[in-house]
C-alpha cells in the first residue's frame, strides 16, 4: 500500500461528536486553570451524550499532563498524548486521536484545554529558558508580540504590505465577534481606531494582538461507526496534518514562509482529497493581525504577500464570499494562551448549524490551521458534515 | 550594581565561547569543521549535517538589519533601558542570524531600513559580560 493510500485510510474514520467550552470564558480570577479544564470536558461530554467515563482517551497540552487531567477526572485512559508543541497542539492531537481511535487504542478520546492566562490562578510557569535566557532576554525580547513583530515588518519589506492592511484583518474579525454573545469584545471596530490604538511594539498596537483571558475548551472523538449513536450530527475528519520547524525565531528558515504550516497543510489535504481552494468557511490562529495572512500564504490559499487580500473589500465577513475566524478569533473572542481548542470547537458548531446569528449558509467543508509559538509548529484540520 | 538588562542567564557550557569572546570585544561563532557551515546558536552537533566535530571563528561583525521592531512597552520587568527600544534580527556576513538591539540610530520606523548594512559593538554589563549590539554602519567610517 502506498503511503497516501495509508493515510487516506484515516480520512473519515473518526468523527468530532462533542465540543464546548467552560461554563464562563473571560476574566476568571475565581477559577483555577484545571477547574476551567474540567468544566469544558464535563460540558463537551454532555453535548455528545456521552458520560465523562466513557472516556478512554486523554489528549491534552500544556501546563497539565494528561495524567493530571485523567486522575481529576476519574478516569485511568487506556491511552495518552501531552503532544505540546505551542497553541497549536490541541488541532495536531484531533489527528493523533483519530490515529489511536482507527487502531482501536482508544474509543472515546478526549482533546482538552483549560488556562488561566489572565488571572493566573493555579499557574506555575516553568520552561527551559537557557536559549532565550542568553540570546533574547537581556535584549527585551520575551512576550510573544516581540517575536511576531520580526516576522511582521519583514513582511512588509519583501511584499509592501502595510499596516492598513493588517488592521483590516481586525476590523473583519471584529464584525464576526459582534455576531457572536460569547465574545469579550464585540463593539464595532475600524482600520483608524486600529492605527490609532495604544501602541506596543511597532508594527503592533494593541488591537493587532490578541485578548489574554482564562477559558477552557474541549473536543470528544470517537470512530465513525460509533458517533451515529452520539447526541448531535458528526463531524468527520476528513484530513489532518502537522508540521514544526523551529522554537527559536533566529531558527526560522524564511521569516516570512513557515514551513511547518506548508506541512500540515499539504498532509491533510492530501488526506482529505481536497485543494486549498475547496473551502467554505475557515478559522486561522490569531494571536497577531498579521497571522491570519501569512497563514493562508504558507497553505498555498493565497499568493506569497497576497494573503491580505482575502480580508479585504468584506470577503471574509458576515455574508462575505469565504468566511474566516466566524467566532471573532482570539483578536476579539477570546485567547486563554494556547488558542487551538477553539477554533476547531467553532469549525464543529458551523458545519452543525449551531451558530444562529453568524451561522455561515451552507458550510460543508471548513479548514482549521493554527500555529504554535511563532509560526513554529502547526497543525490542520479538513472538517465537513458529510463524509 | 543596578543593571539595566538581564544578564544573560544561565550562560550554558556550550555557550562560553560566545560570551568570553563578546567579553574580549569578539564576536565568536560556532563552525562546522565537516560541512564548513557556521550557525547559531552554539551547540554540540551541526544542525546542517549533524556533525559533533564543532570549532570556533570569530566573525566579521557585520552584517544586515533582517527585521526589526520598536518597543514601546517591555514585558520582562529586569529589562529597565527606557522604551521605546529597537529590538532586532541581524543577518551576520557569515549566514547566523541573531537577536539583538540595533542602537546609534533614533527609534523611528521612517529611519530604519530591512537590509541596512550594520556592524557589531558591545556593551559592557560587568566585568564579565560584554552584550553584543548593532548599530548602523555609516558611510565614512570605514
Amino acid at each position: 500500500m502506498s503511503d497516501l493510500a495509508r493515510i487516506r485510510e484515516l480520512s473519515n474514520s473518526a468523527c468530532i461528536v462533542g465540543v464546548d467550552e467552560s461554563d464562563e470564558i473571560g476574566t476568571l480570577p475565581g477559577k483555577s486553570q484545571l477547574t476551567l479544564h474540567i468544566e469544558a470536558i464535563t460540558n463537551a461530554a454532555r453535548d455528545a451524550g456521552l458520560k465523562v467515563s466513557d472516556i478512554d482517551g486523554i489528549f491534552t497540552a500544556g501546563q497539565h499532563s494528561p495524567a493530571t487531567i485523567g486522575e481529576a477526572i476519574g478516569v485511568v485512559p487506556r491511552y495518552v498524548d501531552g503532544t505540546t508543541v505551542g497553541g497549536c497542539s490541541f488541532i495536531i492531537m484531533v489527528g493523533h486521536a483519530v490515529l489511536a481511535l482507527h487502531h482501536g487504542l482508544c474509543d472515546v478520546a478526549v482533546v482538552c484545554h483549560g488556562e488561566s492566562g489572565r488571572s493566573g490562578v493555579g499557574v506555575s510557569p516553568r520552561r527551559d529558558t537557557a536559549l532565550s535566557g542568553q540570546f533574547e532576554f537581556p535584549y527585551g525580547f520575551g512576550g510573544a508580540p516581540t517575536y511576531f513583530g520580526l516576522i511582521t515588518t519583514r513582511h512588509m519589506h519583501e511584499h509592501g504590505t502595510t499596516l492598513e492592511q493588517w488592521a483590516q484583518v481586525a476590523v473583519s474579525t471584529r464584525k464576526w465577534a459582534a455576531l457572536n454573545p460569547k465574545a469579550r469584545n464585540r463593539e464595532p471596530l475600524t482600520v483608524k481606531d486600529v492605527l490609532d490604538s495604544r501602541p506596543v511594539v511597532w508594527p503592533f498596537n494593541i488591537l493587532n494582538i490578541c485578548l489574554v483571558t482564562d477559558a477552557g475548551g474541549a473536543v470528544l472523538l470517537t470512530r465513525a461507526d460509533r458517533a451515529k449513536d452520539c447526541a448531535k450530527k458528526p463531524i468527520y475528519v476528513r484530513g489532518a496534518g502537522e508540521g514544526s520547524e523551529h522554537v527559536m525565531l533566529t531558527q526560522m528558515r524564511n521569516l516570512t514562509f513557515s514551513e511547518a504550516t506548508r506541512l500540515s497543510g499539504e498532509k491533510a489535504f492530501a488526506m482529505a482529497g481536497v485543494k486549498g481552494t475547496d473551502f467554505d468557511h475557515i478559522m486561522l490562529y490569531d494571536a497577531f493581525t498579521s497571522g491570519p495572512p501569512l497563514m493562508l500564504e504558507s497553505l498555498g490559499i493565497a499568493k506569497r504577500g497576497e494573503g491580505v487580500h482575502h480580508f479585504a473589500e468584506g470577503r471574509s465577513t458576515p455574508g462575505g464570499k469565504l468566511p474566516i475566524n466566524t467566532n471573532g478569533g482570539g483578536l476579539s473572542y477570546t485567547h486563554s494562551g494556547m488558542y487551538g481548542i477553539f477554533p476547531i470547537i467553532e469549525a464543529t458548531r458551523q458545519l452543525r448549524g449551531e451558530c444562529g446569528a453568524r451561522q455561515v449558509p451552507k458550510a460543508k467543508l471548513s479548514l482549521v490551521n493554527g500555529m504554535g509559538g511563532m509560526l513554529s509548529a502547526a497543525g490542520t484540520l479538513v472538517l465537513s458534515n458529510e463524509r | 550594581m543596578d543593571l539595566e538588562r538581564p544578564l544573560p542567564n544561565p550562560i550554558t557550557p556550550e555557550s562560553r565561547p560566545y560570551w568570553e569572546g563578546a567579553r574580549a570585544g569578539k564576536l565568536m561563532i560556532p563552525k562546522c569543521r565537516a560541512c564548513g557551515k557556521p550557525f547559531m546558536y552554539p551547540r554540540v552537533a551541526c544542525p546542517f549535517c549533524a556533525s559533533r566535530d564543532i570549532g570556533w571563528v570569530q566573525a566579521t561583525g557585520r552584517g544586515r538589519l533582517f527585521s526589526f521592531e520598536i518597543a514601546h512597552q517591555i514585558l520582562n520587568k529586569a529589562f529597565k533601558v527606557r522604551t521605546p527600544v529597537v529590538l532586532a534580527m541581524v543577518e551576520l556576513e557569515e549566514g547566523p542570524r541573531l537577536l539583538t538591539n540595533l542602537v546609534g540610530i533614533e527609534p523611528d520606523p521612517k529611519q530604519i531600513r530591512c537590509d541596512m548594512p550594520v556592524e557589531v559593538c558591545f556593551e559592557k554589563l560587568t566585568d564579565e559580560v560584554s552584550l553584543p549590539m548593532f548599530r548602523p554602519v555609516t558611510g565614512g567610517t570605514r
